[in-house]
Parts: C-alpha cells; sequence; structure tokens
C-alpha cells in the first residue's frame, strides 16, 4: 500500500513532481559546477599564470657573477661556466615531472653585424618538440613567456631562421624576410620580436645557431623553468640538510618551489636553481586571494541552492494539505504520513541529484571551456557527496513543511481552510 | 467600514470620497498580517535573494581594485631609463613624482661596473632603500642598511666579496669606498649579483646620478597608462615604457578571474530567483480564497492584478531594501576575511537590486494568477 501510495502520488501529480524536481535539478547543478570550478580554479589560474612567466631560474653552480645592468649583459661571453643541453630533457624525468608546464634555455652570445656593430643574439628554444622515455612534449619561449609577441613567424627551432627586437629591427631598418648577416652568417628573419625588455634589442635564435656562433655546443647560459607550486609554509623554508630522512621525504614530495629547485639541481649536473621571488612570491599572494574568494562565493552558491531547493520541497507539500487531510481521516498515522512524505522526497533528491550532478559537470565543462579553453577536472568522489547533500537539504527543507501538514486538522484542510 | 459607529460623519465622508486608496492599503497590510508566517517566508527568501545579489554585485565591481593592489607587490610596471644608458637630469625623480601625482611609487636607480680588491666585475647600484622596500615586498633581505657606508649585498655577490661579512673595497674609476655588508638579498634574479648603497653613498663615490627610475603606478590600466603618458611628457630626456610582462599578466589574470566570478554570480542569482519564484508562487496560489472571493463580490480583473503586483511588488521593495543592507554587510565581512581591506559599499548597486527584485516578484506573481483567472471562483470557494 505504502509503495502503490508513493508510485501513484508519482504517476498522477506529475506537474508538481516536475516542479520541485526542477528546482532540485538546478539547485544541485549549480552547487556541483561551483564546488567544481572552486576546487579547480588555483590549478588553472596557476597555469595561466605559468604560461606568463618562469618562476625558477637554473644557473651554472661555478658561475661568476653576471654583470647585468637593465637586463643588458656587460660580462664577456667565454666567461664562466655552462649548462649541457643535454641534460634537458632529463627534467621530465623528475619526481614533480608534471609540474613542470614549460622551460626554456637562454645562451645569450656577443656578436657582430656586417657593418661591425657589436649586437647580441638569444639563443633559446621557441617551441622544441622532446621525447623522453615514452613521453612526448614541446617546450620553448612560447610557452613559458607569454608576454613576448612575434609579428610574422615563430622560427623552426630546427631551422636557422631568426626574431629580430622591434628596436633594432627599426634601427637597422629590416623586415621580416629579410636576410640579417650575424656572426658572419646569413639568416633569414622569420619575424620582429616585441617584448619591451633587453631583447627588443637583440637578435634571437634557436640555440643551436647560439651555440654554432659560441663555439660551444650544447653550451646553456640559464634555464628558467615554469612549475606549478604548492604555497611556501614553515615546512617548505626549513634547510633539507636539517632534516630527518622521513621529514626530507615528506618535503621533497611536496611540490614546493623550494624542493622543485633541489630536484633540479640533482637532475641537471653542477647546477643552482633558485626561485625567482619576485614571480613566485607575489603570484602566491594572488592565488591565495582569488581561490579564497572562489571559496567563499562557493558558499553563498551552497547557502542559495539549498534555499531553493527548500523552498521549492515546502511549496510542494503546502499544496497538498487536502490530500493529508483525506489520509488522517481515513485513520492514517502522523508517522506513516510523514514516512510517505520523506519517502517522496528522497526519490526526488535521489533522481534531481543524479540529474544536477550531470547537469552541474556539462556546466562546469562550458565555464572552463569558455574561460581557460580547458577542461574542468571533477572528481569523482564529489558524486556521493553531492547526492548526501541534496538528500539533507531536501529532507531539512520538506521537514517543517511536513510537520505543518501533519499537524494541520483535517476538518479544515478538507473544507478547503487553509 | 462602518464597523466604528461613533465615528464623525465628516471622517465616513471622507473616507467614501477615496475609498479605494484606503480599502486597497488596508487589503495589502491585512493580508501580510494576518498571514505572517506565508508572507515571512515569502519575504525571508526575497530577503536572501536580495542579499546575495547585492553582494555578488559589490565583490565582482571591487574584486578588481582589490587584486590589482595585490599585483602591485609585483613591483614596478613603468620604468623611466636615459636614452642609450645616460643618466637622467638630476630634476627627473621630482618631475616624475609630481606626475605621478601620489598615485604610486617611485624609486630611482644608479649603475656602475665598480672592481673588487682582486679585480673581479661587480654591478654596484645605488638606491634609496625605504622606497625600495615598499617597491619590492619580494625582496628577502636579512637586514636592511640604516647607517652610511653600509651595503645590502646580494646573495651570489656576498660569497665573492665578502664571505665572512667583513667590510670589503670597491673600486670605481680610481675612487674607492670601503663598505661594510649589513644584510644580504636574495631575489632569485639579477639583484642577486649585485651591491646596493644608498643613493647619498652611491653619488659621493661613484658621481654617477641615477639612469633608471622604476615605478609602481596604481590604479586600472586606463589609469596607469595615463600616467605614463604624463611621465613621459615631464622627463621628455628619458625613454618611459611599460614593464609589459608585468602588465599583461596582471590583465590577463584579472580577465581569467573576474569572468569566473562573473560566470558564478550569475549562477548564484539565478538560484536566489528560483528561490524566490517558487516561495512567491506558493504564496499566491494559497491565496486563492481571498483572489475568489473579491472576484465573488464583483472585483474587476483589472483591480486584482493591480492588488496582487502591488503587493508582489511591495514584497520585492522591502525584501530588497533589507536585503541590500545585509548583502553589504556580507561584502565587507568577505573584504575583511579574504583581502584584509574594506570592501566600499557600492550604493550604484541598489537600483539595479531594486529593480531585479521587484521583476522577479511580479513574474513569480503573475505565473500563478493567470493560472487563476481562468478558474471560477465558485470552484476555489468550494475548495476543489
Amino acid at each position: 500500500m505504502f509503495f502503490r501510495l508513493v508510485y501513484e502520488s508519482f504517476r498522477r501529480q506529475k506537474r508538481r513532481k516536475l516542479l520541485a524536481g526542477i528546482a532540485i535539478v538546478l539547485g544541485v547543478a549549480v552547487a556541483t559546477a561551483m564546488i567544481a570550478i572552486a576546487t579547480d580554479i588555483g590549478d588553472k589560474i596557476n597555469r595561466e599564470m605559468r604560461t606568463y612567466r618562469a618562476n625558477l631560474l637554473v644557473t651554472p653552480q661555478a658561475d661568476t657573477l653576471d654583470v647585468e645592468i637593465g637586463g643588458v649583459n656587460l660580462k664577456p661571453p667565454s666567461d664562466g661556466a655552462f649548462l649541457d643541453e643535454a641534460d634537458l630533457p632529463k627534467i621530465k624525468g623528475m619526481f614533480w615531472r608534471h609540474n613542470i608546464v614549460g622551460f626554456a634555455p637562454m645562451l645569450p652570445v656577443t656578436t657582430h653585424l656586417n657593418n661591425g656593430s657589436a649586437v647580441t643574439l638569444l639563443g633559446t628554444y621557441f617551441a622544441k618538440p622532446f621525447s623522453f622515455g615514452k613521453e612526448d612534449f614541446v617546450t620553448g619561449v612560447r610557452s613559458t613567456n607569454g608576454w613576448w609577441k612575434v609579428d610574422g613567424e615563430w622560427p623552426r627551432d630546427d631551422a636557422s631562421d631568426v626574431l629580430i627586437g622591434q628596436r633594432l629591427a627599426a634601427n637597422l631598418h629590416v623586415k621580416r624576410g629579410d636576410t640579417l648577416t650575424v656572426g658572419g652568417e646569413q639568416h633569414r628573419v622569420s619575424g620582429i620580436l616585441s617584448t619591451g625588455d633587453a631583447e627588443d634589442d637583440e637578435v634571437v635564435a634557436p640555440l643551436a645557431v647560439a651555440q654554432r656562433i659560441l663555439g660551444r655546443p650544447g653550451a646553456v647560459r640559464r634555464l628558467y623553468v615554469s612549475a606549478l607550486t604548492k604555497p611556501e609554509d614553515a615546512l617548505a623554508r626549513r634547510d633539507p640538510k636539517s632534516m630527518n630522512p622521513e621529514l626530507f621525504d615528506r618535503w621533497y614530495c611536496s611540490p614546493y618551489v623550494q624542493s622543485i629547485a633541489y630536484q633540479l639541481q640533482e637532475t641537471i649536473s653542477h647546477s643552482h636553481a633558485e626561485q625567482i621571488r619576485q614571480v613566485e612570491q607575489t603570484e602566491g599572494n594572488v592565488l591565495a586571494r582569488i581561490k579564497g574568494l572562489m571559496l567563499l562565493v562557493t558558499l553563498a552558491a551552497l547557502f542559495a541552492s539549498a534555499l531553493a531547493v527548500s523552498a521549492a520541497m515546502a511549496t510542494a507539500i503546502f499544496e497538498r494539505r487536502a490530500e493529508v487531510g483525506l489520509m488522517k481521516a481515513l485513520g492514517g498515522a502522523n508517522a506513516s504520513i510523514a514516512a510517505l512524505f520523506f519517502t517522496e522526497a528522497a526519490i526526488l533528491a535521489v533522481l534531481g541529484g543524479a540529474a544536477g550532478y550531470g547537469a552541474g559537470l556539462i556546466l562546469a565543462r562550458q565555464i572552463g571551456r569558455a574561460i581557460f579553453d580547458s577542461d574542468i577536472s571533477i572528481q569523482p568522489v564529489l558524486f556521493p557527496i553531492i547526492l548526501v547533500i541534496a538528500v539533507v537539504v531536501t529532507f531539512a527543507g520538506s521537514a517543517a513543511a511536513i510537520r505543518k501538514a501533519v499537524l494541520f486538522d483535517p476538518v479544515f484542510a478538507l473544507r478547503g481552510e487553509a | 467600514m462602518s464597523s466604528f459607529p461613533h465615528e464623525p460623519a465628516e471622517v465616513v465622508a471622507r473616507r467614501a470620497g477615496k475609498p479605494h486608496t484606503s480599502m486597497f492599503l488596508r487589503m495589502l497590510i491585512r493580508a501580510a498580517v494576518l498571514r505572517r508566517g506565508r508572507a515571512a517566508s515569502a519575504l525571508l527568501a526575497m530577503i536572501v535573494a536580495s542579499a546575495v545579489a547585492t553582494a555578488m554585485l559589490n565583490l565582482y565591481t571591487d574584486v578588481q581594485a582589490k587584486l590589482r593592489k595585490e599585483f602591485r607587490n609585483y613591483g614596478a610596471n613603468i620604468v623611466v631609463i636615459g636614452r642609450d644608458g645616460a643618466s637622467l637630469p638630476g630634476s627627473a625623480l621630482v618631475e616624475t613624482e609630481s606626475a605621478l601625482g601620489g598615485r604610486g611609487i617611485a624609486v630611482p636607480f644608479a649603475y656602475v661596473v665598480a672592481r673588487t680588491s682582486d679585480g673581479q666585475s661587480i654591478v654596484v647600484a645605488g638606491t634609496d632603500f625605504d622606497r625600495v622596500r615598499k617597491l619590492n615586498s619580494w625582496w628577502s633581505v636579512t637586514n636592511w642598511p640604516a647607517n652610511s657606508n653600509e651595503a645590502l649585498v646580494g646573495a651570489r655577490a656576498a660569497a665573492v666579496v665578502s664571505p665572512k661579512g667583513q667590510a670589503f673595497d670597491l673600486t670605481f674609476q680610481g675612487h674607492t669606498i670601503r663598505v661594510s655588508p649589513a644584510g644580504t638579498l636574495r631575489t632569485g634574479a639579477a639583484e642577486d649579483s649585485r651591491i646596493y648603497l644608498s643613493l647619498a653613498n652611491f653619488e659621493g663615490w661613484s658621481g654617477v646620478q641615477p639612469s633608471t627610475i622604476e615605478i609602481a603606478a596604481t590604479g586600472s590600466p586606463e589609469e596607469v597608462s595615463e600616467s605614463l603618458q604624463r611621465i613621459a611628457q615631464a622627463v621628455p630626456e628619458a625613454e618611459v615604457k611599460p614593464v609589459r610582462q608585468v602588465m599583461e599578466a596582471e590583465a590577463h589574470i584579472l580577465g581569467k578571474t573576474r569572468a569566473a566570478l562573473l560566470a558564478s554570480c550569475s549562477l548564484i542569482i539565478l538560484t536566489a530567483a528560483l528561490c524566490v519564484l517558487s516561495t512567491l508562487m506558493g504564496w499566491v496560489l494559497d491565496r486563492r480564497r481571498d483572489f475568489a472571493i473579491m472576484k465573488a463580490l464583483g472585483a474587476s480583473g483589472r483591480l486584482l492584478n493591480g492588488f496582487f503586483a502591488a503587493e508582489a511588488a511591495s514584497l520585492g521593495v522591502v525584501g530588497a531594501v533589507i536585503g541590500f543592507v545585509i548583502g553589504i554587510g556580507i561584502a565587507i565581512w568577505i573584504g575583511r576575511v579574504n583581502f584584509h581591506a574594506p570592501v566600499v559599499p557600492r550604493f550604484g548597486v541598489l537600483p539595479i537590486v531594486l529593480l531585479g527584485s521587484v521583476v522577479v516578484a511580479l513574474l513569480s506573481a503573475a505565473l500563478p494568477i493567470s493560472v487563476l483567472r481562468r478558474v471560477e471562483p465558485a470552484m476555489i470557494l468550494r475548495g476543489e
């Protein structure tokens, strides 16, 4: 009898059930999408930041001091030590390889143009394909220096085309497609580079070209690395040498900027890796603010959807007082009537919650695509949590209305004098 | 009306003169007072919805300014450089500051390549320590120099010139200065290889004037580029350029954050509106007997529509005003908790919230009324 009542109630009152169901679906969808966005936004924004600027700098350990003012290197090019280019692919074999968004080696070489004036030629990767083990990846300044703009085409890393800084290009009256004689070699200019920095006065070439001009194959002066990191805490700032093995393992296996720097030093022989504090420290703060904001906004969303679901449930039950009155007049016990309503609410909550979760996934995905050009990932563990929340909220929203309906005198209810 | 037999005739006459208005108001008020429970829940939904909407709109307009402040910790977004590495004229800093008009901070830097006592080349910079401390908050400094002839030594430079923290000599064009390291500086970039002196020390020793002014201008991108243009006019001898890697990263991240926030706020406001819709629909449906009685007593369709519309609208207005106050409170709280700075209440949000609330309330009332209008009053009164 009980199940028949529930079944008939769903079969005959399609409109009412649909309205309450829609409210649950919408509420759960909004809650799911917001939770997904809030949990993923830190990672998304972090990635956006990392494609704009590198946060780690690797230099040769035995290097002499930089003699650099305003980005212009005044050190004799043969001076100092170099990193070995052959070590670079090993970065993708590090413990935190998945957190390495990209890296770009730099090799500045002072050379001369055919009119005899000195010029800096900067060798780097643009978008160089690599493979390490089974993994293929592409890295270079195109994925680490987001503010570099090229008018024309980016050169290929295996060709000998170069980019020319916009100020140098204006001084020399060089256009893209022209041929530039630099370091005694002829190079086609594939584009004009604008960075707002020292590179505007330089020639930027594939790394191999710079190494050939310098006469040191495999040499790299500096390596910029973009890595996704976790905000520093007390453990991060400790000196790894002072840790016991257990603590060291914990430190090593956390993506702190310090432990990634440590691993870079292990991977690249004779190197010194340091966080670029301007990038790492300020962006950590910005990221924390954005994450905190989205968390609070998500709380507001959860609150609003809980309210919407309970309002819809309360309205749906309120409309059925006459039915309750009839049941009571026929001798239905308060408890069994309440049980009937709660069962209906539970069925609605589970169905609506499942549909809402699905809709929320689609919503989150659309928002992720529209804003970040990538999917927002959702942990499957969220599904049971969302369902439980949906049932709890639906029950809480119905409870007051059910109690009122059950306590109402059936005589008044049946006479329609609510 | 005639329930007060002792009322003077003129009062009765006056009331009779404008029966519609007073009766209308009376019905509105009594409806709310008699059905306190239902009216209160409808009002509560209205308040919550407009509070959430107010808080979100406030945050949305304010968050950009707040995040921009965080981005200013990046340091300079404009640099002024003497053309071809030349020194800037002595008045450049003063003129830059007056062009900036207090909206930002300007820090002078002078550079030379000096030699240490064992003949190594090293970059020595002169600057204003108090200002640089505010500009580059990411500098990790063990101890800032306070006295004359004290230097801030980059971490890598320290290992070369003063591994044990002893005083050392610097020579530039035959002039030698003896400085003692006050503390070490760590940035992970070129600064680690430099030695920083106070500007007075630096100029007295090398005779070189500042060649660079780094500026952290505050405000929106438009305000920053205005500042940039004013500075360029004030110091025509120098090259004034934006620090693109800072400006573009800022614009990019802000854009993404705002978009994510906009999407979230729209979803939340939609949900809140939904909540109002279902509560108010319930409220109006619940009053179908009032509706039927009025209709049975000969009220016209227009009057009934007007009555329910006025009821919904006043609910919307009251809810919006109370919700606005609460919403401002929420926004201020979020500002404190997340940004550690007050959120300025935006009263420009009020008309939007007010209008939105009234529209949603009218919409919620219109749907059930259009259903009820098709029903015969007798059917409703019989409880069918």
